[in-house]
């Protein structure tokens, strides 16, 4: 199997070991990866802010550079779903239709396609606050939202509780947003970042000495926050942690 | 005139603490509730289905549901008015007060005659208006607007109340007790019960089949208002038709339990014709909402029930309050609604919110909250409605990302900026990342160097 | 043209594509090893009401006495109670000002949510059940229904001029989310399960 690899533009800047941990993982689960040198963003930080013009050319170097593969992955869940959902500011032809309907988020990518069932190379013996996204839970539905009413299903527990000595830990809002929302982060700085101090706090309360998530975005506004705040609590990718992460 | 910052109102709800601390626990504890009672039904998605089928069915036959609606009214005694916009509502509300020679007005709660701003064109022609829901009546005392459309003064405590009441109504300065406030307000009430020659209620629904509407309360006021005086006025949104009592039933397992998470509220009240003797009067208001039915993208927004469920479940919300919105509707719905009333007024709206979904999740008519927020922002940009530096940030963003070269060069530029600037060159008034967070750490390397040096040839 | 054309013809402009017709709504029915008569009962009691399970032998007007020693004024809207205020069809609501308990016998309940079902023909004057201190509600338990679905069927809600489904005692928490009950309406909501006296049907 071989897959188009997409690191997130803040991932590449700011947090390349969450890359290196997904190509790796990919890796040792027998994929050949393929980073494609001259990506940079998927469009989403301007559509969401509501100018496809802005997004366009984002978006046709992406379609460009990824056009080849049968599967697409990122670990980033909001990525994904920008593309498969909202990636109109260009013109829709078949190719910009196949890398639409070929990309997929890490975690639903691991359960649902390589349906990988073991990590022997891993171990991570941490209490650990699970943060889904909501764009992972609401959009891409990895796992059950709270709000609505369905049997429990969780694709990143599944994926997680299959490595060696995990014990997870749960705020008293396990699915409230944490406030980071792209641009919202900026624009809205108080809620923000009053959305972050509660979220984290409360995985603090939680007795969580990390946290992990599939999107390093939430993970980096979350990070910001309780180093300002002094908390003890540390922050790792899901990816980082089933490639072998011990710390 | 400038547009509604809520950003800035946001922050100074913030830093009163205790009130936050408050909203945000009394808000989210309704959400709460809210889940019990949906998680109790086993039915409860195959509702939210149903409750939307009826409303986009009704929503789309809407002219022949109105008329059956009024031919049915007419034929039961009541009147029916229609008012194109707010200011033929209050005048028509107007008329039919003075025509009887009516002074004094007690009314149940209305978003409709807020959006209206009816109060104060009826008090400046000599009519006196008396809000008998308690927490709008806190509101009109303190001379606020409701900040919730279900819990007016959700953003207020308990000392709040004791000072406007002790200013106002001769309660005892100090004493914040909820249940001597409330028995304050029953007896400050009910003698303009007894006395006033008016009463006015909303309607939560109204029924094509019968020429009924439905008024749900917990307090019995909209109740004492139509059955005491006896001319009763009836202000109704033409988005709240639907066609039969048999799904009303669907509506009312859900309204409460998604506002309250009660399973009905205390009062459900069915009015169908005037008491003998007495006047019922129906004033049908359009006031934009023919227009957003023509609006492919938010016409959804129409089968809103009022329930306040997305307001409760946002977290945004929690923490804002919902003045800082700058108008009638706040909160998801408000975000969706208001544009379409002032699109430069309400034109930042649209990004107070982190697109989480939570929203359109609890939402009990399945409107799809936050695509429609998401495609507002696209109208904005669109009619530009977004300030110059936001603009130009995406813009500059946009080029950027779309050249490689051009990404590379800026990704190594911003890491050397915090490598090497000092601190208060990057935590200023300059960078509203940095006032409440810590900017991330540079890497050794990007992940694409990484990639270079350790998986192709070099 | 009017304002009622205008809008109509506007609304007549922009209705979106018209969606199917609506099919039936199902009736929810669900099995329960419990009573009508005690998911009743629980749905009240939640709600803040008071249940009275039967007479048990006493009288109504004695019920009356020992559920509100102090009430002076008794205002009953049903022959099978005395009162002490009479009210029939030209009473005004606000010489009902002064009544501390109003009675009435509901047509029916709903086990679903505790509600009971008042009309004009219930109440004489609608405005007892509101203005009135305290309200005891009798209810035949022959008259139970499941839930709304059900209650929404009868028919009488499309021959009353008003009708009221009332689940326990006028309530608010507007004041900083504390629950208070005897906001404007009734302080008390009592209902008492007495069979509808012979004779009196639908």
């Amino acid at each position: 199997m071989k897959v188009g690899l997409f690191i997130p533009c803040y991932v590449d800047a700011f947090f390349p070991e969450v890359g290196i941990a997904t190509l790796e993982l990919l890796e040792k689960l027998g994929i050949e990866v393929v980073y494609p040198l001259n990506q940079t963003c998927c469009g989403q930080p301007m559509a969401n802010a509501g100018s496809q013009k802005d997004a366009a050319g984002v978006e046709a170097l992406f379609v460009k550079n990824f056009c080849d593969f049968e599967f697409i992955v990122t670990p980033s869940g909001s990525c994904a779903h920008h593309v498969r959902e909202h990636l109109d500011a260009i013109p829709e032809t078949p190719e910009v239709q196949k890398v639409r309907h070929h990309t997929y988020e890490l975690v639903e990518f691991l359960h649902d396609i390589v349906k990988a069932d073991e990590f022997p190379w891993a171990e991570f013996p941490h209490k650990v606050g699970l943060h889904n996204t909501c764009t992972t839970l609401r959009k891409l539905r990895t796992a059950k939202a709270s709000e609505i009413d369905e049997p429990f299903f969780s694709k990143p527990l599944d994926t997680l509780r299959k490595v060696r000595g995990i014990q997870f830990v749960e705020p008293s809002r396990p699915d409230e947003c944490c406030g980071f929302g792209g641009t919202f982060s900026v624009f809205e700085e108080p809620v923000s970042a009053k959305m972050g101090y509660d979220k984290v706090q409360d995985h603090h309360r939680a007795g969580a000495e990390y946290i992990v998530s599939a999107d390093m975005s939430c993970l980096m506004h979350q990070k910001g926050c309780a180093e300002r705040l002094g908390l003890e609590i540390r922050f790792i990718h899901i990816a980082q942690i089933l490639n072998g992460s011990r710390a | 005139m400038r547009p509604i910052n809520h950003a800035e109102a946001s922050s100074h709800f913030i830093e009163a603490k205790e009130h936050l601390e408050f909203h945000d626990r009394r808000l989210w504890d309704l959400r709460l509730k809210r889940d019990r009672q949906a998680h109790g039904i086993p039915e409860w998605e195959e509702l939210r289905n149903l409750a939307s089928t009826i409303k986009e069915h009704t929503l789309s036959h809407l002219a022949d549901y109105l008329e059956q609606f009024e031919t049915q009214a007419k034929t039961n005694g009541a009147h029916v008015h229609w008012a194109r916009d707010a200011s033929e509502h209050n005048e028509i509300v107007y008329g039919i007060l003075s025509a009887r020679s009516a002074k004094t007005l007690v009314k149940s709660k209305s978003m409709l005659t807020e959006e209206c701003d009816m109060r104060p064109y009826l008090e400046t022609r000599g009519i006196r208006i008396i809000e008998t829901d308690l927490g709008e009546r806190i509101q009109q005392l303190d001379d606020e607007p409701p900040s919730h459309i279900v819990v007016p003064a959700v953003h207020k405590l308990r000392d709040d109340v004791s000072e406007v009441f002790a200013r106002t109504i001769e309660a005892q300065p100090g004493n914040n007790d909820p249940h001597y406030l409330a028995e304050v307000m029953r007896r400050n009430t009910r003698p303009y019960f007894l006395n006033a020659e008016a009463g006015m209620t909303g309607a939560n629904f109204a029924i094509a089949e019968t020429g009924s509407f439905v008024v749900c309360t917990n307090e019995g006021n909209a109740d004492l208002s139509a059955n005491v005086p006896k001319l009763h006025i009836a202000c109704i949104g033409i988005e709240k038709i639907i066609p039969k009592f048999e799904h009303l039933a669907v509506f009312i397992r859900m309204l409460s339990r998604s506002a309250l998470g009660s399973p009905i509220t205390q009062y459900t009240s069915h009015f169908r014709a005037p008491r003998p003797g007495t006047e019922l009067h129906i004033v049908f208001v359009d006031n934009g909402r023919s227009q957003r039915l023509g609006m492919k993208d938010f016409w959804y927004s129409l089968k809103c029930i009022r329930c306040g469920a997305c307001m409760n479940t946002c977290p945004v919300y929690r923490r804002s309050g919902g003045l800082s919105y700058g108008a009638t509707y706040s909160g998801p719905i408000g975000i969706i609604i208001d544009p379409a009333f002032d699109i430069r007024k309400y034109s930042n709206l649209p990004y107070a919110s982190t697109l989480n979904g939570s929203c359109t999740n609890v939402c009990p008519v399945k409107i799809n909250i936050h695509e429609q927020i998401y495609k507002w922002r696209q109208i904005m940009v669109e009619r530009n409605q977004l300030p110059l530096v936001k603009k130009e940030a995406i813009r500059i963003i946009g080029k950027v990302m779309s050249e490689p070269q051009l990404y590379r060069a800026a990704i190594s530029a911003t890491g050397l900026a915090i490598e090497h600037l000092p601190r208060f060159a990057i935590y200023n008034w300059l960078n509203p990342w940095g006032k409440q967070r810590e900017v991330p750490e540079v890497p050794k390397q990007s992940f694409r160097s990484w990639y270079l040096e350790n998986r192709t040839r070099q | 043209m009017t304002s009622r054309d205008t809008i109509l013809a506007a609304v007549r402009a922009n209705q979106p594509t018209p969606t199917p017709a609506i099919p039936a709504i199902p009736l929810f029915e669900r099995l329960s090893s419990r009573s009508l008569l005690e998911d009743f009962r629980d749905a009240l009691v939640s709600m803040g009401g008071k249940f009275v399970p039967s007479l048990d032998g006493k009288s109504l007007d004695a019920l009356l006495k020992s559920l509100f020693p102090d009430a002076q004024v008794v205002c009953s809207a049903t022959p099978e109670a005395l009162g002490t205020r009479l009210i029939d069809s030209s009473t005004e609501p606000v010489e009902l000002a002064d009544v501390d308990v109003g009675v009435v016998r509901a047509a029916f309940g709903a086990a679903e949510t505790g509600s009971v079902w008042l009309s004009e023909n219930e109440l004489t004057t609608n405005a007892l059940a509101y203005l009135a201190q305290h309200l005891l509600v009798l209810l035949d338990p022959e008259q139970i229904v499941g839930n709304l679905h059900q209650a929404y069927r009868d028919p009488r809600f499309k021959t009353a001029r008003y009708a009221v489904l009332v689940t326990g005692p006028s309530a608010t928490a507007d004041i900083e989310g504390v629950l208070v009950h005897g906001a404007q309406g009734v302080r008390s909501l009592t209902v008492a399960i007495v069979p509808s006296p012979h004779g009196d049907s639908h």
